[in-house]
């Protein structure tokens, strides 16, 4: 399927994967996924299915992808050896997956582009999408301006007046921001309120999924269009260590950078996968966002998986110092992978992902963003577990530009 | 406690729709929520669904959001939604629970079935839950001896209204358009279409909610459908009344401009 000068080939989107972790006909990773939605929406979902189990197939769609990756986001992004920050990592070799370097600033832009691709082929000319932190309304404003689409942005308005920057952004973008003031006003009542929007306005819209949670088919085609970066990170550091890595580090929120790094690895056994979520203040203090780590079993925004709830299936309110960490609920195929024993999660405390933001920063002269920083934080607890051989793959999912207020703020700069 | 099949019967016989009522437990306060019902059994409503406060109500427009925000925030609990039950029974409507999954999924299905069955309650409606995803809770229910209430809507597709109306029992529920709940000045004409395709499929009763506000708009959806349902349009009155006494004078006047409609 390869053709020439391409980066992306039908066996890169992941659907006809060696490794037999696609979800079912009903959208299931083992007892994970599927759909808990309304009945209006079914149709919906079944059409997007649909029209991308055709695309992904379909040399055009994948050309066309290739060349936005290639020629606008600024694939491939390149690894980069950090030995100086490697020093505090008990002298295991940490090496970077720079999607920090993609057009707006993190991996985000890969699953934008697809969809948006996706959107053109489902005749449908609005966009709508729910944002945390900012990036992926950026990211999905951006797409919108680039193919023409009318987009709006749910984002919670307690979310709005942290990110007033992000909004800015995307507002100049041309898209249209709407701060949703239900709820907690964060990330997962402004995918409440997205997912109104659609039901409301489905015929001429096209739910633009932030992350590889929600109802089937969002977590597979979100999976499939961030997978790229495991793929070129896989070839990239054979090609730099002559051997796959000893582990591969991603930040878990949703789970959308972490999905797209480790599915590449899923097949090789040897290679442990390790996913940091945010611990905020503390397992304790009961402010974090500790989904996989200690939550529960249940169904959030339309599919099951592991969810921060009390006793009676009430959603409990996340706490991370990242906003894009900052969820209640984390993707399905994750659910999966933590109870099937081939990743392992933990958390990192704010505290923890800080002092890993600062180190890279003074170490490297690169400020991840603070939602990358807990897998750098992590990677220098592993790598001094597994010592000085070891080699660590970490997806720097994106940079700190955008966090310069909550630094100035947590450095006292 | 009266069944969903004694109430339909009856309407029926009266050559007239069935009036359904929603209110969710706690609101607008804990007690206020049995009164309030009362008022409209005592209007004329044949049934009565009781919400189960949800943090994340994702089909809920923002009236019903305001109301179920107030009532977890008054600290409802599932225990609190079966007293709810309990009383509204008593009055002798027959008396529904409408439902997110995932409280029912934690609580454990067969364990609310039960409890439900036990507090009078005849059934729930779960409007998230799939036919796909359904056997569990409607084994459950089953075995508990209540109904299970899913939705269509006008989206579906001939084959989805046939999924959906094989897992019903009691009733089905046509959305009348695509959208969350909420009062509208108009009901969607694509509701006595979704209607009739879904009696192509099935010989139970189908009822029609979501944006029915007045008297006059359920006399209009009674011409065709076996029950009318109506909710944000109560829960407003009650959140612009100045006390709950208030509330219920004013819902009881509502209830009865819909109960003549349904009789019209």
């Amino acid at each position: 399927m390869a053709h020439e000068g391409s980066i992306l080939t039908a066996a890169d989107l992941a659907g006809n994967g060696p490794h037999g972790d696609d979800p079912d006909v009903r959208g299931k990773f083992g007892i994970f996924g599927g759909r808990f939605v309304p009945e209006a929406l079914i149709p919906a979902l079944d059409e997007v299915a649909a029209v991308y189990e055709k695309a992904k197939n379909d040399a055009e769609f994948l050309r066309e992808f290739d060349h936005l990756l290639r020629t606008y986001a600024g694939r491939p992004t390149t690894l980069t050896d950090v030995p100086r920050f490697s020093e505090h990592a008990g002298g295991a070799r940490i090496v970077l997956k720079r999607e920090d370097l993609t057009h707006t600033g993190a991996h985000k832009i890969n699953n934008v582009l697809g969809q948006a691709l996706l959107t053109k082929r489902l005749g449908k000319k609005r966009v709508i999408a729910e944002t945390g932190a900012g990036q992926h309304g950026v990211a999905t404003a951006t797409a919108a301006a680039l193919l023409g689409l009318e987009c709006v942005i749910y984002m919670g308005a307690v979310d709005c007046e942290r990110q007033a920057l992000n909004v800015a952004r995307m507002k100049l973008l041309g898209a249209t921001v709407v701060p949703v003031t239900n709820g907690s006003q964060t990330l997962k009542d402004a995918i409440n309120e997205a997912f109104r929007d659609w039901v409301t306005n489905v015929d001429t819209t096209h739910y633009l999924f932030g992350t590889v949670a929600g109802p089937h088919p969002f977590p597979e085609i979100v999976r499939d269009f961030a997978r790229i970066i495991g793929v070129e990170a896989r070839r990239q550091i054979q090609e730099l260590t002559g051997r796959l890595p000893d582990a591969v580090c991603a930040a878990v929120g949703g789970g959308s950078n972490a999905i797209g790094v480790f599915h590449a690895f899923i097949g090789d056994q040897d290679v442990q996968l390790h996913g940091y979520e945010a611990a905020g203040h503390g397992l304790e203090s009961g402010e974090h966002a500790l989904t996989l780590t200690a939550g529960s079993v249940g169904v959030l925004h339309g599919s099951r998986t592991y969810v921060l709830q009390d006793d009676e299936g009430q959603t409990i309110e996340s706490h991370s110092i990242s906003a894009g960490l900052d969820y209640p609920g984390v993707g399905p195929e994750h659910a999966w992978l933590k109870d099937s024993g081939r990743a392992t999660y933990h958390g990192v405390t704010d505290d923890q992902a800080m002092t890993a933001f600062s180190l890279l920063a003074r170490t490297e002269g690169i400020i991840p963003a603070i939602e990358s920083s807990h897998a750098l934080a992590g990677a220098l607890e592993l790598g001094r577990e597994l010592g000085p051989e070891a080699t660590i793959l970490v997806n720097l999912s994106g940079r700190g530009d955008k966090d310069m207020g909550t630094a100035m703020k947590y450095f006292n700069l | 406690m009266t069944t969903l099949q004694t109430v339909f019967a009856k309407a029926k016989a009266d050559n007239r729709a069935a009036l359904v009522g929603y209110l969710p437990a706690g609101f607008p306060s804990k007690g206020g929520d049995v009164a309030a019902a009362a008022a409209l059994v005592e209007a004329g409503c044949d049934v009565i669904e009781i919400g189960l406060p949800y943090s994340d109500p994702l089909m809920d427009g923002p009236t019903i959001q305001d109301a179920v925000h107030r009532s977890l925030t008054n600290g409802t609990r599932i225990a609190d939604v079966l007293r709810t039950v309990e009383g509204v029974a008593a009055t002798g409507a027959a008396t529904l629970v409408m439902t997110y999954w995932n409280p029912i999924d934690k609580y454990g299905a067969e364990r609310f079935a039960r409890d439900l069955a036990n507090a009078g309650g005849t059934g729930t409606i779960t409007p998230d839950l799939t036919p796909e995803e359904s056997e569990p809770w409607r084994a459950a229910s089953a075995g508990a001896g209540i109904d299970t209430v899913f939705l269509v809507a006008p989206s579906s597709t001939e084959h989805r209204i046939k999924a959906v109306v094989d897992c019903c029992t009691g009733f089905v529920y046509a959305a009348s358009l695509m959208g969350v709940t909420g009062a509208r000045e108009t009901v969607n004409v694509a509701a006595e279409g979704l209607v009739e395709r879904t009696r192509q499929h099935t010989d139970l009763p189908v009822c029609v909610g979501l944006g029915v506000g007045t008297g006059a708009q359920a006399g209009e959806v009674a011409r065709y459908a076996d029950g009318v349902i109506v909710g944000s349009a109560f829960i407003r009155r009650i959140l612009d009344a100045p006390d709950e006494a208030a509330g219920r004078a004013s819902i009881a006047q509502l209830a009865g401009d819909m109960a003549q409609g349904v009789r019209r």
